[in-house]
């Protein structure tokens, strides 16, 4: 089976993300990838948790008093969403349907991006009503690397995708690419695990005190 | 590399199998999908009702966090699906070692 | 597409190895370079032993020292021991589990290129202002208040150079997984293939907290972020956390895949299968598991307290276990066998001794409440060079005799290799055994001068002396590898006689596309048994058929590049902003657009049609 190779309905097979030695190697490189990500994440949640609430002096605002609920709900509600999009996306790639692979990825881009927004805002927010900056505290920073970690890697997972259905438009589903969008879905899950945690420890939590 | 693919004989029985198990796994999916938006409203609420206790909302918003990734992990992933052990092996290779750098630095960084 | 034929001339070789995705060039890349650095990195050693060699010396001044002092660590471990690992990892892995090449060839280049300009940019630093001086650790507080940005060097180099050797883990990972030919179990692995294996999990999940690490730092130094900065609610002990989580296991980075190349050399010159092979295996993955477990060893003197000193002292200590039963199946292995004394198996029998006194002096660090007396003394230094020059540096100067052949065709010359073996043996014991003796008379590790009468000055000098042992072995070897190249005597496949495992059934070196029908892999030793078989060559696993290779691309290189060049922007973005902030976004630029360039190019690589492969046999030169 070439990677080059025109399908039909019938003809594609039924798992095309590993289908080829080269698509067997991406999907397993890319999830052991996931691991090591896993890690990386784990050391800022682990840092941030350290530096929780560490300011030089009481004037600076503590996580109480910075998170409000309702960004955070919508935040997560767009990203929580922008995962179901992008499981669809991948429902249609199974069932070799291009056009429809393509329309749900691009509403998981939108949501992406409406994410993306409301993160700039927030941050924004932090910095002209609370002063609460990167160089601000032990506790800006902390905060500000662990979010703005997640929040570069939205950015660079948007990047990707877009990237992917630009490039590959015109041409429609073959098994040299169906692996690539299998692995941006994948990674674009991730990061949703990631603010699941996010949501929890940082919003959450620190809202709890 | 030659794909072992399950084929019936007959290509349009196969494919009729394969849609139906694909929308099947769709099912699933829009399922752990609303869990999922559940567990969230749940921790939300927890901590937009006023009266519970902080040291009873941490741990239990902590545990519907890992639920809710677990759904995640196994249906959004699929690592529910089979040829998924060495991902699995790695996946909570890092997790440990992750779990063990949190336990860390909530317990023997001190001030 | 298929034209492989030989390109001539200088240039063309060297484009050739700039876009070459090819694991056994990569190799060669990584031996070259890694050769390089730890040449740069011993000239440093030589420095030290010469201003220490005498009391109240002037040689180089304090800070001078500091900084030859800090990259003569980090540019053996990261620049020297890792990239000489991983080019035997590159050179033999593959050719061991009967692949044709690496999972993904262009991320083997990249890491090979990411690693060789994270060494540039940091070795540039000797040029432009001065070197890192807080010492290979680089301890928050210390690397923090460091000024100029030598610090800045290790923060960025390293963070390039670490990018390069988690990408390389992870296809060494997949390889393992996916790769191996037909009958090639797990439990059939060569020794080197597994430790390859747990090396690769170990550097995935030990990276990324080294990464975190110097991202902190680095934001701390350039950016102004406050992780460090006590004053501002910052903590200093998450930088020792972060550097010893990754710190630890670096070290079982290091030495598992000594560990390999002394399990391989025991049973070529045994000519014996190696004894336990199955315990070897259990214990190789119990040392990796551990390794993640005893990393506060390092932080006794932080007084983290006693319950946590205990816990990581126990574990510690329990490390022991697995290495023990690995040591003694070496000597089980040599047990009975019929044991040949070539230059890779002197330095495998010489490993035992050498590495077994390190491991003794680990167990005596482990313990915490002992650990107080012996901290920050020269004991301590003794101890790690024991088990990291006499474990790992004899088993990548052992086996670069022993792939020598494989790599490049020709043997080094077997006088020459013994002695360059025992100059360098008799160097490391006097260098470092009277270097315990000093720790325990109060010797303090990382000073750069003391004064007559304290009873230091004989010990000094007698390490001083062995230092230069060990650098006239380096020496002979060097005229070693220009005369075996200049005579260029070829050898045949199995050139020791003795090679049990894949790589010795192929040519030395072999075809790129190493294997012309994959081989069928029928046991553990797969050559061996088909030797014992009385057959001249592998058993093939399917009939001739056209082969998939992939395409050479200069955009690792590239890639490796924007990011040299963004590092010095990021750097020098504080006191020259006019020309800092565009370097940096050119860098940048060039790094996502050869990103976007491979995304958007489709490589399908090529096929070598089964016509010319049969032309090969022809021709003669069959693997």
């Amino acid at each position: 089976m070439h990677v080059e190779e025109k399908f039909t309905h019938e003809t594609w097979p039924a798992s095309p993300e590993k289908a080829t030695l080269e698509a067997k190697n991406k999907f397993l490189g890319f999830w052991f990838f996931l691991g090591g990500e896993t890690v990386l994440f784990a050391s800022l949640f682990a840092t941030y948790l350290a530096l929780k609430d560490r300011v030089p002096n009481t004037h600076q605002a503590l996580a109480k008093d910075l998170f409000e609920l309702p960004l955070t709900f919508t935040a997560t509600m767009l990203l929580l969403t922008s995962s179901l999009t992008s499981v669809y996306a991948m429902y249609h790639m199974k069932n070799f349907a291009f056009k429809k692979m393509l329309l749900w990825l691009g509403l998981t881009v939108l949501l992406g991006f409406g994410f993306l927004g409301l993160e700039i805002y927030e941050f924004n927010h932090y910095v002209h009503a609370f002063h609460h900056t990167f160089t601000s505290s032990a506790f800006g920073s902390a905060f500000y690397t662990l979010v703005g970690f997640h929040g570069a890697h939205v950015a660079f997972g948007l990047l990707w995708i877009i990237t992917l259905m630009a490039r590959n438009a015109k041409r429609g589903l073959n098994l040299y690419n169906a692996p690539k969008f299998y692995v941006a879905s994948l990674y674009w899950h991730f990061i949703d695990v990631v603010w699941v945690f996010i949501f929890t420890v940082v919003y959450l939590m620190g809202m709890v005190g | 590399m030659a794909n072992h693919q399950l084929n019936s004989g007959n290509p349009r029985v196969d494919i009729e199998y394969r849609r139906k198990k694909n929308a099947e796994d769709m099912r699933y999916q829009i399922v752990s999908f609303s869990l999922m938006m559940f567990l969230t409203l749940i921790a939300f609420a927890a901590v937009a009702i006023k009266g519970f206790e902080a040291t009873f909302i941490k741990p239990f918003i902590i545990l519907l966090a890992a639920v809710q990734v677990i759904f995640q992990l196994y249906y959004f992933m699929h690592m529910n699906h089979k040829g998924h052990e060495a991902p699995k092996l790695f996946l909570y290779g890092g997790v440990t070692v992750g779990f063990t750098i949190i336990l860390t630095f909530t317990t023997i960084i001190w001030w | 597409m298929s034209t492989y034929a030989k390109k001539q001339g200088f240039g063309a070789t060297l484009w050739d190895f700039l876009t070459t995705v090819d694991h056994k060039k990569i190799a060669i890349l990584y031996l070259i370079a890694g050769g390089f650095f730890f040449v740069v990195g011993g000239l440093e050693a030589l420095f030290i032993r010469i201003q220490l060699a005498v009391p109240n010396n002037d040689f180089v001044s304090a800070g001078l020292y500091n900084q030859i002092m800090t990259m003569h660590g980090t540019t053996m471990i990261f620049l020297a021991a890792m990239p000489l690992i991983f080019a035997f990892m590159n050179a033999v892995m593959p050719l061991q589990i009967g692949a044709r090449d690496v999972a993904f060839p262009f991320v083997n280049a990249l890491g090979f290129w990411l690693f060789f300009f994270g060494g540039v940019f940091l070795n540039l630093s000797w040029f432009l202002g001065g070197a890192p001086d807080a010492g290979w650790t680089s301890y928050a507080s210390l690397a923090v208040a460091s000024k100029g940005h030598g610090v800045d060097f290790y923060l960025l180099g390293l963070q390039i150079s670490g990018f390069g050797t988690l990408i390389g883990g992870i296809n060494f990972l997949v390889t393992i997984i996916n790769m191996r030919a037909p009958g090639m179990t797990y439990m059939r692995m060569p020794m080197f293939t597994w430790a390859t294996f747990v090396t690769s999990a170990l550097i995935l999940f030990a990276f990324p907290p080294l990464t975190i690490g110097l991202v902190l730092m680095m934001f701390d130094r350039l950016f102004g972020a406050k992780f460090f900065e006590v004053s501002m609610g910052g903590n200093t002990i998450i930088w020792e956390h972060l550097f010893w989580i990754f710190g630890h296991p670096e070290v079982y980075i290091l030495i598992l895949p000594a560990f390999g190349i002394f399990s391989e050399t025991f049973a070529i010159f045994s000519r014996k299968r190696l004894f336990g092979y199955s315990s070897m295996v259990f214990a190789l993955v119990l040392i990796g598991f551990l390794g993640f477990m005893v990393w506060a060893h390092h932080m006794f003197a932080d007084g983290l307290g006693p319950v946590t000193n205990a816990i990581f002292a126990v574990a510690t200590m329990a490390i022991g276990v697995p290495t023990g039963i690995k040591i003694f199946n070496w000597l089980f292995t040599m047990w009975g066998g019929s044991v040949k004394f070539t230059t890779p198996m002197l330095y495998a029998v010489a490993f035992i001794p050498s590495f077994v006194a390190g491991g003794v002096t680990g167990v005596m660090l482990a313990s915490a409440a002992a650990d107080y007396q012996y901290h920050d003394s020269y004991f301590v230094v003794a101890h790690f060079h024991y088990v990291i020059v006499g474990g790992v540096v004899l088993a990548l100067l052992g086996g670069t005799h022993l792939y020598w052949p494989k790599i490049f065709g020709t043997m080094l010359n077997e006088t020459l290799g013994k002695i360059t073996f025992w100059l360098f043996l008799i160097g490391f014991h006097l260098t470092f055994f009277i270097q315990h003796f000093l720790g325990l008379w109060g010797m303090p590790r990382r000073v750069f001068t003391y004064l007559p009468g304290q009873g230091f000055e004989t010990a000094n000098m007698v390490s001083s002396v062995g230092a230069f042992f060990m650098a006239a072995g380096v020496i002979v070897l060097l005229i070693n590898i220009i005369t075996t190249s200049v005579k260029n005597v070829r050898v045949g496949n199995d050139p020791w006689g003795d090679g049990r495992t894949l790589e010795w059934a192929l040519s030395s070196p072999p075809p790129f596309y190493n294997y012309k029908q994959l081989p069928l892999v029928r046991g553990l030793d797969a050559y061996w048994i088909e030797k014992m078989e009385g057959k001249k060559g592998l058993t093939p696993a399917e009939p001739l058929g056209d082969i998939h290779m992939p395409n050479s691309s200069f955009l690792p290189f590239m890639m490796s590049f924007g990011l040299f060049v963004a590092a010095f922007g990021a750097m020098y973005h504080g006191e020259h902003g006019t020309w800092a902030f565009p370097v940096l976004f050119l860098g940048l630029a060039i790094t996502l657009g050869s990103m976007f360039l491979r995304s958007v190019k489709d490589d399908h690589g090529f096929h070598i049609h089964k016509e010319d492969l049969m032309d090969d046999d022809e021709k003669g030169v069959k693997a």
